[in-house]
């Protein structure tokens, strides 16, 4: 990748950063550190793998994608919002009465979200469903999922995963945004790399990247999708939770789940504001 | 005598001919007289999902998510209970248009047990927002299912049975619809609302309490949700009591469906002839009917207790 390009995927990065600090801060619901972790692997795919049309949201021929890391629709909605789906405007209604956004992804009232998302361990089993849809249609089209690493808790994914290693699911992608906390390193004896044995172990071909790391994610998503006859991919992502706010990073939230306060959303934003200015000054010279 | 599990195979098989949005999904069950039809015309529309009725689900919800008309099928103990987050986080939830045709419903499981007779899919699927349900009684409605259930703007539930039941009367196709049922016995004693096999219960008691001096009314109330309301009101006003007959725990079903009904609009006394909120055991379907009181002879007993306290 480019360096100006890599530039600008950071700086569009950092930009979907300071929204979900300011939605998850105006609505005081919605949880800061694991919207933030994901939105590295979100902000690569939609300014570079996926191919979407935001000005035609239900485009036939668009790759589709399962969102379904839970507690995570706010890095989804600020990047959706971004990338030109619909007004930023309706980011700082997230969670309200009546809101275009909710609390999870409904398809049927946000444009670019393409299926319901936010229950743990459904999103491999619907992206399963939309890529059939297409097999009967005789299109090989590309399917993409960005699912949460606790999600490999549920027992239902895993029926997903062994029925994906069939004949015909080659065009399926699917991204564990792994921001393991310590606590359940602890709690869930091997995690971590026996991820990858538990996908292989199914057939599954597997990729391991930094989520934070543009360069690491183009490399592992150019193997996305297989020849035609292969095994659909997993990308293991390794993220820290609450990137790039340092009081959310150090797992310093009062409560993972909690927003930030009033003085925890300036300083936040002061922070990520800072790293923008630092950005801009280093491609000066 | 046929199964309502083949008829309603015909009636899909009939559908895919005219339809080729229709895909079967279904959790093992090839060979079964409700797949087999379809799947052998339309080898490239049937996924077997294998006893992964969850993924199925979810599959499904993926398939209507691209306009395709899917029609899920298992047995209605896994497809209802195991299944029951995914039907309603993805099927429920976004209002999405698949069919769930569960099968072995109700006593029909026999000698499987308790764990395989489901009498509480009307439940479950009755407590999700916007899900329809049908309950055909016989071949030929259960073979007039498959295309409204597919054409509802709207997730439905079927429920079938895994043995041969006798015809319960002449049935015209288009008169199978979501909301709807049928008339079969006009009378102003005492009105009979019964659905699946206990239609053929229903009418059975309706032939002795006419020779008891009391007119039975017989409706088959096919549609558990949406209720067949006007019918089933306007026959309590004519007859001012009520006998609702199901294969199914008395929590949950067309029973209390019916009592609701009555209690909001028009209150006569109502009184069910139901799984009295217990579990089956093994034995044939016929042997655990007796056993569990779901027979003609308990409509009859419950018909003349609700006919002296009628109110009209």
């Amino acid at each position: 990748m480019k360096a100006s390009q890599r530039r600008e995927l950071e700086k569009t990065a950092l930009e979907v950063r300071k929204d979900i600090v300011r939605m998850t801060g105006v609505s005081r619901a919605g949880h800061l550190d694991s919207s933030l972790s994901v939105v590295d692997i979100l902000v690569y795919l939609y300014w570079k793998e996926l191919k979407v049309k935001p000005d035609e949201p239900l485009w036939p021929e668009r790759d589709r994608l399962v969102f379904s890391k839970d507690n995570a629709s706010p890095a989804l909605y600020a990047v959706l919002a971004r990338r030109g789906f619909f007004e930023r405007e309706e980011l700082w209604n997230y969670r309200r009465l009546g809101a275009m956004l909710q609390g999870r992804p409904e398809q049927a009232r946000t444009p670019g979200v393409d299926a319901p998302g936010g229950s743990r361990g459904m999103a491999i089993g619907i992206a399963k469903g939309l890529l059939l849809s297409s097999l009967m249609d005789g299109n090989g089209r590309r399917v993409f999922c960005v699912i949460g690493s606790e999600e490999l808790q549920e027992g239902a994914l895993w029926e997903s995963v062994l029925r994906a290693s069939a004949p015909g699911f080659e065009g399926l992608t699917v991204v564990v945004d792994s921001s393991v906390q310590p606590a359940a390193q602890t709690l869930v004896p091997g995690k971590g790399t026996t991820d990858r044995k538990r996908f292989e172990a199914f057939g599954w071909r597997v990729m391991e990247a930094d989520g934070h790391n543009f360069d690491h994610l183009e490399r592992a998503l150019m193997r996305a999708p297989a020849e035609p006859g292969g095994f659909p991919l997993a990308i293991l992502a390794r993220t820290i939770p609450g990137k790039g706010v340092s009081s959310a990073e150090k797992g310093s939230l009062e409560k993972p789940g909690r927003p930030l306060d009033r003085n925890g959303m300036e300083q936040a934003l002061r922070e990520l504001e800072l790293a923008s200015d630092e950005m801009e000054e280093g491609v000066k010279p | 005598m046929r199964s309502t599990l083949s008829g309603f195979g015909q009636g899909l098989e009939k559908l895919g001919r005219v339809r080729n949005d229709v895909v079967v999904l279904h959790a093992d069950m090839a060979g079964s007289g409700i797949v087999t039809p379809f799947a052998s015309l339309f080898p490239e529309r049937t996924v077997n999902c294998g006893a992964s009725e969850q993924d199925m689900v979810t599959t499904a919800a993926g398939l209507a998510l691209e306009g395709k008309k899917p029609i899920a099928v298992a047995p209605s103990a896994f497809l209802t209970a195991r299944a029951f987050d995914q039907v309603r986080t993805c099927l429920a939830i976004p209002d999405l248009e698949v069919v769930l045709v569960g099968t072995h419903s109700g006593l029909s499981a026999g000698e499987d047990g308790a764990v395989h007779q489901m009498n509480q899919d009307v439940a479950l699927m009755r407590s999700l927002p916007g899900m329809s349900i049908l309950v055909p009684s016989d071949f030929e409605t259960s073979s007039s299912v498959a295309r409204p259930a597919l054409e509802h703007p709207g997730p439905v539930y079927v429920r079938l049975g895994r043995d041969d039941v006798p015809d319960t009367g002449p049935f015209e196709e288009s008169e199978m619809r979501i909301g709807g049922g049928r008339l079969l016995l006009e009378g102003d004693g005492v009105t009979l609302c019964a659905c699946g096999i206990m239609v053929h219960e229903a009418l059975k008691a309706a032939r002795i309490l006419s020779q008891q001096g009391i007119n039975a009314e017989v409706i088959d109330c096919f549609c558990l949700k949406p209720l067949p309301s006007r019918l089933i009101l306007s026959s309590l006003r004519r007859t001012g009591c009520c006998v609702v007959a199901e294969e199914h725990n008395t929590i949950g079903g067309l029973g209390e469906a019916v009592a609701a009904l009555s209690a909001s609009e028009n209150p006569v006394p109502v009184r069910s002839v139901a799984v009295s909120d217990r579990y089956g055991q093994s034995g044939t379907p016929l042997e655990l009917q007796e056993y569990y009181g779901l027979t003609f002879r308990e409509v009859v007993g419950e018909a003349a207790q609700v006919w002296s306290m009628r109110r009209r």
